[in-house]
């Protein structure tokens, strides 16, 4: 039964790493995701028969148990995974990437009990004897790493989902935070050395302090950066704890996904021009540029809908770069709408994605692909920023900082550096907005008052209907 | 079973492997990718179940519950969400059988 087992697990880590292999093309992603599922109902069916598990006194009490949880937990993310609109997606897999966190450190927080228990009853003198000191070093930082992700996950769902509006805990929270870290580690050596019931639960409370704490200073916009670091580490200390039970299955793909998190995360920061300790160690704009940053004179131009429908209906050429706003508004099916009708009309119509559009990289495409927007109208950022200047039209709708031109002019602007679509390139530029603030950063947006461009003041949606109108009525 | 560097030559490979997979994933997957990377974590279900099961006290059952009760809603949510994002990705020829499109 063993063998059947190991080989079992063998079988799901390889459909992971295919599974995800075939998830990296559009074309056989869907496939990719079956096969991993089924890597995972193999894996959890056989674990029922593992020695572990039907070997000693309790185990139909335990196996009654893990049932019970299976459906509680699977249940409840199902019900909620089903549920969720597409807009809310990243905090859902925050959510859900927190749970994974949490599971391995109550992994580790059992190993730990049980080493506690054989401590007092004078069977092992400490946790590392008990454990041995490689399995004991890596389910501690396993707990210290999963805790710190499921409790920073929870943060960054709260956050993204509205529930938490505040940056600021403490004054000088960097310091407060070094200190924490400084102190976790000095615990988490004594929890080795010792086998303290007391301290193994302060090392947990800690832990999951410090991952509060680094999380709620970080800004909106680096979120997504935030909750895929998170995911990288829930990878490692899932690998980690995969060691300290001697379970192949979660070795590999524990680190599979902590290396492929890893690298998306440098990705995703790269594109948004943070780097990772930035994102974590400084506030957006809060240094001293933000303050220097030159402020944007001019005035904010409107045109009607009706227009700008005649402006688009007989251009030869019309990008749309959709942003957040465009899915707050759930605006996406109203602009597909408004897509066809143009491309009857012989309008080339193309669709214009920057690395960060949405809550994080590829979230918009999924938007689209909501609204039914085939993938191949779709162009990333590198690919379609030299037709700007081909183009009549350049529809903006919810979308701010990824068409300010200060990133590329203005060395004073905190977005300065960040790659953007060169929507000033366009011969027009149409932005609909909901007001006059500025975006997701809150800077100033020197495009929104250029010769060439005016404004479409409204709800998204209400305006996208507005424009559907008047190219019908052309 | 899997000891020592046996243990250290699996995670380098795994590294490696994972590495080799996220490099050439256009921008589009991402977020469908870090969300099927984080139903592929939800293999701690195993783990989790293996934790229960060989818990003894009543305190480290009721840890082990917790970690199962976690790990099947990271495992499960993360297929789901997955697979709802990976099931709209079409292309316009799909669409030409709607009449959507052309």
């Amino acid at each position: 039964m063993e063998l059947i087992i190991q080989i079992s697990y063998l079988l799901a880590a390889v459909l992971f790493i295919l599974g995800l292999k075939q998830m990296s093309s559009p074309v056989t992603a869907r496939r990719g995701i079956h096969w991993a599922g089924a890597g995972m109902v193999v894996a959890t069916l056989v674990t029922f028969a593992a020695e572990e598990i039907t070997g000693n006194e309790q185990a139909a009490t335990n196996v009654m148990l893990i049932i019970i949880a299976i459906a509680l937990g699977g249940g409840y993310a199902w019900y909620t995974g089903k549920r969720v609109a597409m807009t809310d997606m990243p905090q859902m897999i925050a959510m859900y990437n927190g749970m994974g966190g949490g599971a391995a450190a109550a992994i580790a927080a059992v190993e730990l009990l049980k080493a506690q228990a054989a401590v007092q009853s004078g069977y092992a003198s400490s946790v590392h004897d008990y454990l041995g000191a490689d399995v004991a070093v890596l389910a501690i930082l396993g707990a210290i790493i999963g805790t710190i992700a499921f409790s920073g996950s929870i943060v960054a769902w709260a956050k993204l989902d509205g529930r938490l509006n505040s940056s600021k805990l403490l004054p000088q929270q960097q310091l407060i935070n070094l200190v924490l870290a400084v102190v976790l580690v000095i615990l988490a050596i004594n929890v080795y050395l010792s086998g303290s019931l007391n301290l193994i639960i302060a090392f947990f409370v800690l832990a999951l302090v410090l991952g509060v704490f680094i999380t709620v200073p970080v800004g909106g916009a680096d979120m997504p950066v935030i909750i895929s670091l998170f995911n990288a580490l829930t990878g490692l200390a899932v690998g980690f704890e995969g060691y300290v039970l001697g379970n192949a299955a979660m070795i590999i793909a524990g680190t599979v996904v902590g290396s492929a998190g890893t690298l998306l995360t440098h990705l995703m920061a790269k594109a948004m021009n943070r780097s990772v300790s930035n994102v974590f160690f400084s506030g957006f704009g809060t240094g001293p540029a933000a303050a220097a940053a030159a402020d944007v004179d001019g005035t904010q131009k409107e045109v009607q809908p009706q227009d700008a429908g005649i402006m688009m209906a007989y251009a030869s050429q019309v990008i749309i770069i959709p942003g957040y706003g465009m899915a707050v508004a759930q605006a996406q099916h109203k602009i597909w709408e408004l897509t066809q009708l143009l491309t009857e009309k012989g309008v080339k119509v193309k669709f214009a994605i920057h690395p960060v559009a949405g809550r994080m990289p590829g979230h918009m495409n999924v938007l689209l692909a909501e609204a039914g927007v085939p993938y191949d109208m779709i162009y990333d950022m590198e690919d379609i920023n030299a037709d700007f200047p081909n183009t009549t039209v350049t529809l903006v709708i919810g979308a701010n900082d990824v068409v300010n031109p200060a990133a590329k002019k203005d060395p004073a602007s905190p977005l300065y550096g960040m790659p953007t679509l060169n929507a000033e390139a366009s011969q027009n530029v149409i932005v609909i907005k909901r007001g006059r603030g500025t975006g997701f950063s809150g800077v100033e947006n020197s495009l929104f008052v250029a010769d060439n461009t005016r404004m479409l003041f409204g709800d998204g949606q209400k305006v996208a209907n507005e424009l559907i109108q008047a190219v019908k009525e052309l | 079973m899997i000891e020592g560097l046996a243990a250290l030559y699996i995670f380098l490979l795994a590294g490696f492997t994972g590495f080799e997979i996220i490099s050439r994933v256009p921008v589009i997957l991402h977020t469908p990718l870090m969300s099927g990377s984080n139903f592929v974590h939800g293999i701690v279900l195993v783990g989790a179940m293996i934790a229960l099961g060989i818990a003894e006290t009543t305190s480290q059952q009721v840890i082990g519950f917790i970690a199962v009760l976690l790990a099947a809603g990271n495992a499960v949510g993360g297929y789901v969400v997955t697979e709802r994002m990976l099931e709209m990705f079409k292309t316009t020829g799909k669409q030409d059988k709607k009449g959507a499109h052309k």
